[in-house]
């Protein structure tokens, strides 16, 4: 149960109310990113005192309410269910106390844990009230993989040097395998972009995939999963690399001849979960999907 | 002083423009908030020349009208184009008062867009480059829409969102070239609005959209439609296929047997259609364009393109981009809607590097990526 001690103050940005409980909480509430979708403060869970990252979906006023309650709704909740299915992990407290909304998002079931295979790829979900729109999840701690890539050593004319080079291809190559793993698990993201993937300080596990260069060392952490869904289609997982593949090229434009090693790993590598056919089967179909764009009228 | 023309045909508006881009003054102490690198001039001097606002000698335009109920087909809007651009081009030449011998390059739209239609803008232009003896630049119609947006309105570095009949992208500025963010994966914003107006007979004249604004107004019900966003794109034709049958559902009541909607009890509407088809793909619409600027870090937000003239579209944007502490960019049906003055501001800017397009390549296509052109007029 989320307890919130109803003294004292929060510090919090002006502008952006916290929702209830957290607007009485004793907490400190800080501003971490005003995403797309939610705005991100870090804080601490209160039941067990560690670090947490408390995801708010604000209204959208330029919405329709009827529209904005819907999305919303749909959206934090799809997020909370790939969240524990592909963790492993229940939610530790539901936000509304109501055990009868708790049945919203299934808790794994026994003998469950880690099914996917991804429990340190994603946050844990520690409580959430989809009727308030917010969730919070693990802190995470660490860079997004589009700063990691921005911070990258580059010599006097911008070029990256061999040893940068080096780093993005074995980070770009962690990426390809963390995203085969995840669709093989049955899961969508939907919204894969550099700034969706953290790159967590230090490795959390023997077992974890960790880049092993210096300045880009660390695991891999897919977050904001409010656009997934649960598919084991070879177009949709072709659609979802596109969405990467482009959300890279246009934000990183100098690295972007790198991408194919996400490519490579996602399909050959054997701690993929889509190496072999599979793999191939959905390289093939992401050719399709690049030559819609090229090709298409809009002119239906 | 540079001087263009500039003839647009990709749809069914045939646009000629005629513009003049002043020379760079010389440094000032004070940079101006307008565009500064909308000079085509190629040498690198210390500090950035600040210019003056282009200037618009004449900005005519036609548009080809079918019946409510029809679309536009690419074989009568080519005729239409033929037969307007002789009179459109002689009353520009006479708006604009300038001379043969000002002009220094014919601009024209190589794509993308419809085949028949841009088949017969670019004949015309070749005619008036060998009648004239000037050179031809042939022209992206996407990145005509980006320039002529960020020319009128200042906007330094926006995000772009370029939406009409015909295109629908996301598109940010990196390295030389516009690059798509976010897509429609079907079909157009426009192309799904028009469609939806044909089968409740909406009128087309002066534009089916526009039509479609009017009585969305009247509006109150949101109904449900599918909502698509993935990623940074979106998909359209699941929505249209849903607002379509929604219409015929409406074609099909009568007075004893209306259409009551159960959430709200009210009876619908043809307005209410318009209004909830409106509220649902604008709100895509700002939502893939919001995931670009926290993306990409911009405040900034320019919208382009015939559907960019729609008001509450315009209104949901602004409203998005103060909550992120930033504003929106739009201008008026002159520049959003398809024209020869964006093509003729755009073409100056390649001619001023030293872009020309030779007889032999002024071809036309219907497929041409934003992101194919170099946009060598900025850093």
């Amino acid at each position: 149960m989320a307890a919130t001690n109803l003294i004292g103050t929060a510090v919090v940005e002006v502008e952006h109310k916290l929702p209830l409980p957290f607007d009485e909480s004793q907490e400190s509430f800080e501003l971490i990113a005003q995403g797309a979708e939610s705005l991100l403060y870090r804080t601490t869970f209160s039941a067990t005192g560690q670090p947490a990252a408390l995801k708010v979906r604000p209204e959208k006023k330029w919405r329709h309410p009827t529209l904005d309650k819907r999305l919303t709704r749909a959206r934090i909740l799809a997020e909370a269910r790939v969240l524990v299915k592909l963790s492993g992990e229940g939610i530790v407290a539901s936000g509304s106390g109501n055990s009868g909304k708790r049945a919203k998002v299934k808790q794994p079931r026994e003998g469950d844990h880690d099914v996917a295979g991804l429990k340190g790829f994603v946050p844990a979900v520690l409580a959430l009230d989809w009727e308030s729109g917010w969730m919070m999840t693990e802190w995470i701690e660490g860079r997004t993989v589009k700063k990691a890539v921005y911070d990258t050593k580059t010599d006097r004319n911008g070029d990256n040097t061999t040893e940068a080079t080096e780093a993005l291809k074995s980070l770009l190559a962690c990426i390809g395998e963390v995203i085969g793993i995840l669709h093989a698990s049955g899961v969508i993201h939907g919204d894969l972009t550099t700034s969706n993937m953290m790159l967590r300080a230090q490795p959390s596990t023997p077992e974890s995939i960790a880049s092993p260069t210096s300045s880009l060392a660390g695991d891999i952490v897919l977050i904001d999963f409010g656009l997934s869904s649960q598919s084991v289609s070879e177009e949709d997982r072709a659609v979802d690399l596109y969405v990467l593949e482009r959300a890279f090229g246009s934000t990183h434009p100098r690295e972007e001849y790198l991408f194919p090693e996400v490519l490579k790993t996602y399909a050959e590598s054997t701690r993929s979960g889509m190496h072999g056919k599979t793999g191939k089967l959905v390289l093939r179909k992401l050719e399709d999907v690049r030559m819609r764009g090229r090709k298409k009228s809009m002119l239906g | 002083m540079p001087i263009a023309i500039g003839l647009e045909g990709s749809a069914n508006k045939l646009g000629v423009g005629i513009i003049l881009h002043p020379h760079p003054s010389p440094p000032s102490p004070h940079d101006s908030a307008h565009s500064d690198d909308e000079q085509p001039s190629a040498s690198h001097p210390p500090k950035k020349p600040t210019s003056p606002p282009v200037q618009i000698l004449a900005n005519l335009r036609h548009t080809f009208v079918s019946p409510p109920g029809t679309g536009f087909l690419p074989k009568d809007t080519a005729a239409h184009h033929r037969r307007w651009v002789v009179r459109l081009v002689k009353q520009a030449m006479q708006q604009a008062n300038v001379q043969l011998a000002d002009i220094d390059c014919i601009c024209y739209t190589k794509g993308p867009g419809m085949g028949a239609p841009l088949s017969s803008v670019a004949i015309a232009a070749r005619t008036l480059s060998q009648l004239w003896a000037k050179p031809l630049v042939g022209v992206n119609h996407c990145v005509g829409h980006i320039e002529m947006g960020r020319a009128i309105t200042g906007a330094a570095n926006p995000v772009v969102l370029y939406v009409s009949g015909g295109n629908t992208q996301v598109i940010a500025y990196s390295a030389q070239r516009y690059r798509i963010f976010g897509e429609a994966l079907d079909i157009a914003v426009g192309n799904c609005l028009d469609r939806f107006a044909r089968v409740l007979n909406i009128s087309n004249d002066p534009a089916p959209g526009y039509n479609i604004e009017q009585i969305a107004k009247r509006g109150t019900v949101l109904l449900e439609l599918p909502y698509a966003v993935k990623g940074m794109d979106v998909s359209f034709s699941g929505i249209l296929a849903r607002v379509e049958e929604l219409a015929r559902k409406l074609l099909r009541t009568t007075p004893e047997t209306p259409w009551v909607d159960a959430e709200s009890g009210a009876e619908v509407t043809k307005a209410d259609l318009c209004f909830t088809l409106q509220e649902t793909v604008f709100a895509m619409l700002v939502e893939i364009t919001e995931r670009a600027m926290a993306h990409v870090g911009a405040r900034q937000v320019l919208i382009v393109g015939g559907v960019g003239c729609n008001e509450r579209l315009q209104q949901m944007m602004g409203m998005m981009a103060r909550e992120r502490g930033g504003s929106v960019f739009a201008t008026d049906e002159r520049f959003c809607i398809d024209n020869g003055i964006m093509i003729a501001h755009a073409g100056l800017l390649a001619w001023g590097q030293g872009f020309r397009t030779g007889l032999g390549e002024s071809t036309f296509t219907q497929r041409f990526r934003t992101d194919e052109v170099l946009v060598n007029w900025r850093d």
